[in-house]
């Protein structure tokens, strides 16, 4: 995610700016980074099932920490029977997730939370970009053949150029999941390298389709190679997949994330994506967040969650908190 | 309103406190004061002293509790006694529903136990909420289902009796569980002590046992610190010790109760490995390491403090490490979200520093986070020492605190040999993705628990307990239910008298010149051996004649004895069925000779041919029976969790220390040896020293039927001589001893050296001809000392 949008209204207000890191260059395929390293599950659910025991967040913390959240979602629609008017919708709330009451309550009314993009299919991006203008919210498309990604190569990098084009400034692109599953590094590589010069200024953000890469170790190859290839942010999963995010994957790939960072120096995002509907859950991810990776992946340059209805959720308990009286859906403005 | 703008700025995690008022006002309600529980009543027998417990985060006093003395454990004594017959006779169902209703209340009651424990040792709330009190339950859960079972499951057993259980402060409710439970279900009945620094939910836990109408006296609370513990461990009644603590204190209660015909169980000390291969899943592994050594401050028992780490990956291993020590949160164990909490008492948190300080002295690399704990309470930070060589005192003491210390090895022999360089054998912890290096190591350490690829899993049907000076006996599963067990005694067995000494070494008996002169020697590695001392023993027949000489063993006989036992490494390691065959093969080597054998029976002892043949036959029949066993004597496999399997394996000690009785000389040496080397042990045995040629002739036969050298040494001399040689040798895994009350005693006094385990007769005969097929397990199951292999799984 480029710089000048990835840092929302209130974090700039609040001084929450992040340090403005590199952006990552892609480098050869180095297998050794990758190669020897085996993932073990067990392991790796162990820990993902501790993190949200050992760390929790109440009162104050927690309403600071679902504002921080809101500024980290990708706020998406990817259905077929979206219109125009259904993306305007979106935007609108993207530009406005939280109540103005609320807002107040929480003493952000200067600088208002925004969520951290708005999500859509390309051919949505002209309406979502003209709905956001002036927003400082940026648009991501998916692109490359979404969700399967096997559309021929030159479809797929033209669709990126087509979203780019029309004022996409993020790409979520699709793997081929099959070069995972067959080990075809240099396949994946160069295919996720050709959609990184696709994408120019706009940051690619690599779905890896977790579900259907199955194992950890996987995982963890190929959000290695993802990052080798350029990719600015590693994501899990298109949504459309049996399985989406889960905490154990998502741990494998924020691990890569730091090994990568330690190899190289730059600093690659993470977006889990798919499945993601309970502010309890967008607790958990920041909390995995800062604890494997650090406070600065805590923020929307660095880290995103990709999702409908969670923010609704949010809502409700950040109405909790300003309240003390549990809230209804229906009493946030839907998107 | 900044403070939402300040918290998004630092996305602190702010304090989360677990609401205690609860516990306050049990406190309160209890005028914080607390006394002992006996006979289904809570006391304060006058004149009583006491003695402060204090929350160890705080150092606030939070109760008074009574200290116990010897006639308040007494008075608990009786009253278990007096409950044990009610107890023990009710039927198993009967006994499982009052487990059962024991585990429901631990449930139900399950956040207030979280709450006082964590108040009362200091350990952080999510630990006591998510792991401590769950597995109490779980216990209670697991052991009313042995007491259903129980006469089915156990026919041929019988409750051990009353028990005296003392219990430590590092988990003082689930180690009350882990001994309470399996008493119960058995049917015995408990006086228990905890720990002088942590007694309150042993007070809660009685409330409980009253709620879930445990009938009064079957379980009893006495107060006190070291010295109300010795009271129980020096009172005459109790027919069972279990203790979990320190090493020093349990070589103590082996010495004090030897000779007792006391039961004893120990759960002693550790210094266990953790070992990271190369191949292993490192931030796994470094996970693994918090859970080993940062959990419950490092005061556990089978902590993994000694991380092993391989060469070529330990400086990327140990950066890793110290990343993840800065993220730990060291503070007030209520709050939800911290890592760990206080050291239990300001004694602990010295001890723990000056071994640290012992360590920077000796030039070991010391880590600690940058940040710092609190001063107030026993705070101590997570502390990593890398470059410790196995001589240096961090790597050799039991540190008891959240203190790593770290060497390399290069190959995964000399991480065996590493792991194995300890006097301990409680736990091992071992990181290979490769199934192959990760089993290799698994059945290689000397350790009663390994986990692989995880560490510090605990559930009732998983065995718990140590090789080597970490105790003896198991803690969970069936292999713990035997702790509080008796086989049924035979009604015949009668108290065996010490045999007259033998006389003077220089031989006036009316030996034939006829015959040719035939010694027995000794049998050691597969060779016929003099003896050390150059001195021969007379032998004589029932009727007083001098029938041949037998050599007088010394402790260097049995030093040799001992070296070429361990050479026989590879009998521990070939299969059941390779041993199975070597055993039928004696088996029938000696049924060609069998009227010979008869014969010598009757010359030496005087037997009739009848019963002499009756003898020989007996021993080829069961010598025929432990070929059988050799490869059936299994483990078994449990699923803890879902994506975990458990196996609990029969390994054999190594070396065992054999003594025979006087009766039956030739039945009762293949009794005891025959299940002995079945399971892979090798043995250094001593025959009857009045009856020795049955045994002597007997190595003829084993040289006969390709038993290796080394596998069985036979050392003839005096019973009790060279059974404290035995006893007293540290690199004798397991000492077995028939003979007279005495040399019991003196078998289990001199094993507290370094605790290793014993079988002793106290003097009573054994049924050597008819034994039941529960007392031929039982031989089998003391040839075995049970390891429990923990082997998560997942694609």
């Amino acid at each position: 995610m480029n710089q000048s949008t990835a840092i929302t209204g209130f974090e700039a207000a609040a001084g929450n700016v992040a340090d403005v890191h590199a952006r990552n260059v892609p480098m050869q395929l180095d297998a050794s980074l990758f190669e020897g390293v085996s993932i073990n599950r067990s392991a790796a659910e162990r820990r993902a099932g501790t993190l949200a025991t050992r760390r929790t967040v109440k009162k104050q913390w927690q309403a600071a920490w679902l504002v921080q959240a809101i500024g980290c979602i990708d706020l998406t629609t990817l259905a077929g029977d979206d219109t125009a008017d259904r993306v305007r919708r979106l935007c609108a709330k993207a530009r406005h997730p939280l109540r103005d009451d609320l807002v107040a309550h929480l003493g952000l009314a200067d600088a208002p939370p925004k969520v951290g993009a708005v999500c859509v299919y390309p051919t949505m991006v002209p309406h979502a970009v003209a709905a956001l203008s002036n927003s400082g919210i940026p648009v991501a498309s998916v692109a490359t053949g979404f969700p399967s990604g096997l559309t021929p190569m030159d479809q797929r990098l033209a669709e990126i150029r087509y979203a780019v084009d029309h004022g996409a400034s993020e790409i979520d692109i699709v793997i081929t999941r099959g070069h995972v599953l067959g080990g075809n590094w240099a396949a994946l590589h160069e295919e996720v390298a050709l959609m990184r010069e696709a994408c120019g200024e706009a940051h690619l953000k690599a779905i890896l389709g977790t579900g259907d890469l199955q194992t950890l170790t996987n995982v963890y190859r190929a959000s290695m190679v993802c990052m080798m290839a350029g990719a600015d942010v590693i994501k899990t999963s298109t949504g459309k997949e049996a399985v989406n995010a889960t905490l154990p994957v998502s741990l494998t790939m924020v691990r890569a994330a730091r090994e990568y960072y330690q190899a190289t120096g730059f600093k690659i995002g993470f977006k889990p994506a798919g499945g993601l509907k309970a502010a309890k859950e967008a607790i958990a991810w920041l909390i995995l967040m800062k604890e494997e990776l650090g406070t600065e992946w805590t923020r929307p340059d660095l880290f995103r969650i990709g999702a409908s209805s969670l923010l609704t959720d949010i809502e409700r308990q950040i109405e909790h908190f300003v309240t003390g009286r549990y809230s209804a859906a229906f009493r946030h403005p839907m998107n | 309103m900044n403070e939402i703008r300040d918290i998004l700025r630092s996305m602190d995690y702010g304090p989360a406190p677990e609401e205690s008022s609860n516990v306050e006002a049990w406190f309160d309600s209890n005028k914080r004061r607390f006394g002992h529980y006996i006979g289904g009543s809570f006391v304060w027998p006058r004149g009583t002293e006491s003695f402060a417990v204090f929350n160890p985060a705080t150092g606030d006093q939070i109760a008074d509790v009574a200290n116990g003395s010897a006639k308040d454990v007494d008075t608990a004594f009786q009253a278990a006694k007096k409950a044990f017959i009610g107890w023990s006779s009710k039927s198993g169902q009967e006994r499982s529903r009052v487990l059962y209703a024991i585990a429901r209340q631990v449930q139900k009651h399950s956040r207030f136990l979280a709450v006082l424990e964590s108040i009362d040792n200091g350990k952080p709330i999510r630990e006591t909420r998510d792991i401590d009190i769950p597995l109490v339950a779980r216990h209670f859960y697991h052991h009313a289902g042995w007491a259903a079972l129980a006469e089915s499951e156990f026919a041929g057993y019988r409750a051990a009796g009353v028990c005296g259980q003392v219990i430590p402060w590092n988990f003082p409710l689930l180690m009350l569980s882990w001994k309470v439970a399996p008493a119960l279900a058995a049917g015995c009945t408990v006086v228990l002590k905890p720990a002088e620094f942590t007694p309150l939910t042993a007070i809660a836990f009685a409330e409980i046992c009253r709620e879930a109408g445990l009938p009064d006296g079957v379980f009893n609370v006495v107060n006190g610190d070291g010295e109300t513990g010795a009271a129980i461990v020096e009172h005459d009644g109790f027919d069972k010790i279990a203790f979990t603590g320190s090493t020093e204190v349990g070589r103590h209660i082996r010495k004090a109760t030897a000779g007792t015909g006391k039961k004893l169980s120990l759960e002693l000390g550790g210094k266990s490995p953790f070992i990271v291969f190369e191949d292993a899943d490192l931030d796994g592994a470094v996970e693994g390491v918090v859970d080993a050594i940062w959990f419950n401050q490092g005061q556990v028992c089978c902590a993994g403090s000694r991380l092993l780490v391989q060469e070529g990956i330990a400086d990327r291993f140990y950066d890793k490490l110290k990343t993840r020590m800065e993220k730990l949160r060291v503070g007030d164990p209520l709050d939800k979200a911290i890592d760990m909490g206080s050291l239990v008492a300001p004694i602990q948190w010295d001890r723990v520093n000056e071994l640290v300080q012992k360590g920077v002295e000796e030039g070991a690399a010391r880590w600690c986070p940058s940040w710092t704990v609190s001063d107030k309470g026993s705070f101590y930070p997570p502390t990593l020492f890398t470059g410790v060589d196995p001589a240096s005192i961090l790597a050799q003491e039991e540190i008891f605190g959240p203190v790593l210390v770290a060497t390399t090895f290069r190959t995964p022999d000399e991480a065996v040999s590493l792991a194995n360089n300890t006097r301990y054998g409680l736990a091992a912890s071992i990181w290979s993705q490769t199934i192959d290096v990760a089993f290799d190591a698994a059945r290689s350490v000397k350790a009663g628990v390994v986990w692989i690829n995880s560490t510090n899993l605990f559930d009732a049907m998983a065995g718990f307990g140590g090789y080597r000076e970490s105790g003896f006996g198991r803690e969970g599963g069936r292999e713990g239910m035997f702790e509080y067990l008796k086989p049924s005694e035979p009604s015949k067995a009668k108290i065996i008298e010490a045999a007259a000494q033998m006389s003077a070494p220089l031989p006036k008996g009316s030996g034939s010149a006829a015959t040719l002169d035939r010694t027995a020697k000794f049998y050691v590695g597969g060779k016929q051996v003099r003896p050390d001392s150059g001195y021969s023993d007379p032998v004589f027949n029932s009727k007083g004649v001098l029938i041949s000489e037998v050599g007088r063993g010394n402790r260097k006989d049995i030093r040799n004895a001992v070296e070429a036992a361990h050479g026989a490494k590879g009998w521990g390691g070939m299969t059941g069925h390779q041993r199975a065959q070597v055993l039928y093969f004696l088996a029938e080597n000696l049924q060609t000779r069998a009227d010979e054998f008869a014969a010598r029976l009757t010359a030496m002892t005087g037997a009739s041919a009848k019963s002499a043949s009756a003898e020989v036959a007996a021993s080829v029949a069961r010598i025929i029976d432990y070929a059988a066993w050799a490869d059936k004597y299994d483990g078994a496999v449990r699923a803890p969790q879902s994506n975990m399997l458990s196996l609990a394996l029969n390994e054999p000690f190594g070396v065992v220390g054999i003594s025979c009785p006087d009766e039956a000389p030739l039945l009762a040496f293949i009794s005891m040896v025959m299940p002995a080397i079945a399971m892979g042990n090798r043995v250094v045995v001593t025959p009857s020293p009045i009856h020795p040629l049955a045994a002597a002739d007997f190595y003829q036969v084993l040289e006969t039927s390709d038993v290796p050298g080394g596998v069985v040494n036979i050392i003839n001399g005096n019973r009790d001589e060279l059974a404290e040689v035995l006893a007293r040798h540290d690199d004798v895994a397991c000492c077995w001893y028939v003979g007279p009350a005495d040399g019991s005693r003196l078998v289990e006094f001199e094993s507290a050296g370094n605790l290793k385990s014993t079988w002793v007769n106290y003097g009573k005969s054994r049924e050597w001809l008819n034994p039941t097929s529960a007392d031929k397990k039982e031989y089998l199951r003391h040839a075995c000392q049970v390891k429990t292999i923990w082997t998560p799984f997942g694609a």
